[in-house]
């Protein structure tokens, strides 16, 4: 009874503040994405200036074309964390689907039109049982989530220690292709994927009913329920969506590396995570979106090239400078936050 | 409390089947019957499995192999306990282990230096090496404690941060190479004997024992019980929640410290990807093994000492079934959804009303 009561008396006096300090101001929840956009400026134009030949249009096309699987997993994450939960198992699943492919269509013979539709289906089962295990048994999201990545590395490993390389025709292909785009630059059949996935959890986030609850839920899961918006059955369905999307990464990771392994995406839970935060979602859940997100995964992809481009700092660096860059807008959040409860 | 309240008591057989229910309700209860369980299996499928012989004066034997196999996982552990006990998480401890590792053999040095017989030459003392590698493994987990505390970051992704970054700051540390540790001094710290028991088994001692006076003799365990319960309350009730948050983590952070440098001893070498790798895992299973709920408050040390032995115990058995090592993985991960499902609320409800709601007059 206390809680529904503790917003409406917040509610006006913020209300006040925000009108009498700044009427005509940016929307302050729009603010962390123009600061992701501009830091992504910054660094593609400070990479610009530091080398010679990253200023084109094909470097900012690999940034795609290279984080292409990344892209999809944090959109799918971001669905979860818009809604105030955490999954921590993206990066496993992501392995355990380039595992179980390689190891049907290589070791098995299976055709790929059979393999990819059942890996998908995998992934969004696994999530599913991971959301029914959070909502029904009310456990902790990252408890669940994080049981989860490493059962789902546990699994990888049951398959097979070592790496399995696929040479099937169908995979390769896919992997080869290329097409074409403005001015003699190409995009990879990846990029395509993940720019629909896009597209459609735009749609998703802002033009359906699904999509309104999970903001909702995130804003307030009590009042959400006191609405009679259907929670059980929407978050069920984010963390089905987040294993649909990080099975799709999988399919998309599969055509990029060729191979399965037990080890690949190692870490990526914090990459997806950290895109998503840089992108502007708050991490208490009921504020972000998708497009910022894909900036943040700009942003990831513009450091990596960047330090590909210096050349002497090793791939280590990509995932420290990550780490701070989520502290930084972890940071600035809470600043946020002070500033607002203030008000 | 409660227990066979409202009925006759009739004679010696009642008092001793209550003093059995009493003891079956004690948080120990069941962690305990599980590696009582674990270790009578390996009885029935080697006979052997509880002999212990003296060789050399050093008691051998699968028993004293699992508490010492057990050591960096069980001082892991008691940090971890206090860290859950506030309603807090700590999934760094795996990549602090490889920091500590990192540290102490990048000290010591990794070269093979052999000069007039000697080979036993380290950079720096040992002592320093040991303090060095305890104090940035501290500085670890002041920084998570920080982050959760002062600036207020949900634990997980505080300690998350680190828990990716914090392998590649070992490969930084160890300039990406696996450093070989050729100082024999240093083994002792892993692969020592004192008094015909290894040397790791007196630092989980050690390390127990400051924790139980620090928690139990003290207020402190109370405070840490009420923070987990309610951070805002226990500060109205004059509790300094953040300091005690902030020194809980440093401890964890210390405890990862101390069990870098034993796992760093026992492989005689410092490994920044593979050095402790999914110990967070298993820190975690031991202390939710071990009684202590995820939802924060009540904590039982001695219940995650028990927990972490039941991992190794498990850990044993699947080597000795002659199960693939890769299946423990598996084993643990459901484990773990098990054991949460079990310790849920709304489980704990439905089983309460089953035998008669005493679990939820509890």
């Amino acid at each position: 009874m206390r809680n529904p009561a503790a917003p409406s008396l917040a509610a006006p006096a913020s209300a006040a503040g925000g009108a009498r300090r700044a009427p005509r101001r940016l929307d302050p929840r729009h603010l962390p994405l123009v600061v992701t956009i501009a830091l992504f400026l910054l660094m593609f134009g400070a990479g610009s200036v530091a080398f010679d030949g990253f200023f084109s249009l094909q470097v900012f096309l690999n940034l795609f074309v290279d984080n292409a699987f990344l892209a999809i997993t944090a959109i799918g994450m971001t669905f979860v964390i818009v809604s105030g939960g955490i999954d921590l198992s993206v990066g496993s699943v992501i392995a355990l689907t380039t595992m179980v492919s390689a190891a049907l269509v290589e070791q098995h013979g299976w055709s790929p039109a059979v393999v990819i539709p059942l890996v998908l289906c995998l992934g969004a089962v696994f999530g599913f049982t991971m959301g029914v295990v959070i909502q029904y048994f009310e456990i902790q999201a990252f408890i669940v989530t994080l049981a989860g990545m490493f059962l789902a590395r546990g699994l990888c490993y049951l398959i097979s220690i070592n790496s399995i390389t696929i040479s099937d025709p169908f995979y390769t292909h896919v992997s080869m292709l290329r097409i074409p785009f403005l001015f003699d630059t190409s995009i990879s059949f990846n990029v395509v994927i993940a720019l629909v996935v896009l597209a459609a959890a735009v749609y998703l986030a802002h033009y359906t009913r699904f999509g309104r609850t999970v903001y909702a839920i995130g804003g307030s899961e009590q009042s959400a329920l006191l609405m009679g918006l259907p929670v059980p059955r929407t978050k069920v369905l984010i963390y089905t969506l987040s294993g649909f999307c990080s099975a799709l990464a999988g399919v998309v990771f599969t055509f990029y590396m060729l191979s399965g392994y037990g080890l690949h995406a190692g870490g990526m839970e914090m990459d997806a995570i950290s895109a998503t935060v840089i992108g502007g979602t708050l991490l208490t859940g009921g504020s972000g979106n998708v497009v910022g997100t894909m900036f943040g995964v700009l942003i990831y992809g513009t450091i990596q090239t960047l330090i590909m481009f210096q050349g002497e700092l090793s791939s280590w660096w990509t995932k420290i400078v990550m780490g701070l860059l989520l502290l930084l807008f972890c940071l600035l959040q809470k600043a946020f936050e002070r500033r607002s409860a203030r008000a | 409390m409660n227990a066979g309240a409202g009925r006759p008591a009739e004679g010696g057989v009642a008092a001793a089947a209550q003093a059995m229910r009493a003891f079956t309700r004690r948080r120990i209860f069941w962690p305990l019957a599980t590696l009582v369980l674990l270790l009578l299996f390996n009885l029935i499928s080697n006979p052997h499995f509880f002999s212990i012989t003296i060789r050399d004066g050093h008691l051998y034997g699968s028993l004293v192999d699992i508490l010492n196999r057990a050591a960096p996982l069980m001082i892991i552990s008691m940090g971890l306990t206090l860290v859950i006990a506030t309603h807090g998480i700590d999934v760094s401890v795996g990549a602090v282990v490889a920091i500590s590792a990192a540290v102490a053999a990048t000290l010591i040095g990794g070269q093979l230096v052999i000069s007039g017989g000697m080979q036993d030459v380290s950079r720096y003392p040992l002592p320093l090496v040991i303090l060095a590698a305890l104090a940035v493994a501290a500085l670890c987990g002041m920084w998570n404690g920080l982050l959760v505390s002062y600036v207020g970051m949900q634990p997980i992704i505080a300690t998350l941060i680190l828990m990716v970054t914090g392998r590649g700051v070992a490969q930084l540390i160890t300039s990406g190479q696996i450093i070989t540790i050729y100082y024999s001094p240093f083994y002792f710290v892993g692969n020592g004997w004192v008094l015909g028991l290894p040397f790791s088994f007196f630092l989980v001692g050690a390390v127990l024992a400051a924790v139980l006076v620090l928690a139990r003799r003290t207020a402190l365990g109370l405070f840490i019980e009420a923070v987990g319960v309610n951070p805002v309350a226990s500060r109205f009730a004059g509790v300094r929640a953040r300091s005690i948050t902030f020194w809980v983590y440093a401890l964890c952070g210390f405890c990862a410290g101390i069990a870098g440098l034993i796992v760093s001893s026992n492989v005689k070498s410092a490994d920044g990807n593979n050095a402790g790798l999914l110990f967070e895992l298993d820190a975690i299973l031991a202390v939710v093994l071990g009684g202590t709920s995820l939802a924060g408050g009540r904590f039982s040390v001695v219940g995650s000492l028990v927990g972490a032995l039941v991992i190794q115990a498990l850990t044993t058995t699947i080597y000795a079934a002659g199960v693939p090592p890769e299946v423990t993985l598996v084993v643990k991960a459901l484990v773990v959804f098990a054991v949460s499902i079990l310790q849920s609320d709304r489980v704990r409800n439905r089983l309460g009303a089953l035998v008669g709601n005493e679990e939820v007059a509890r």
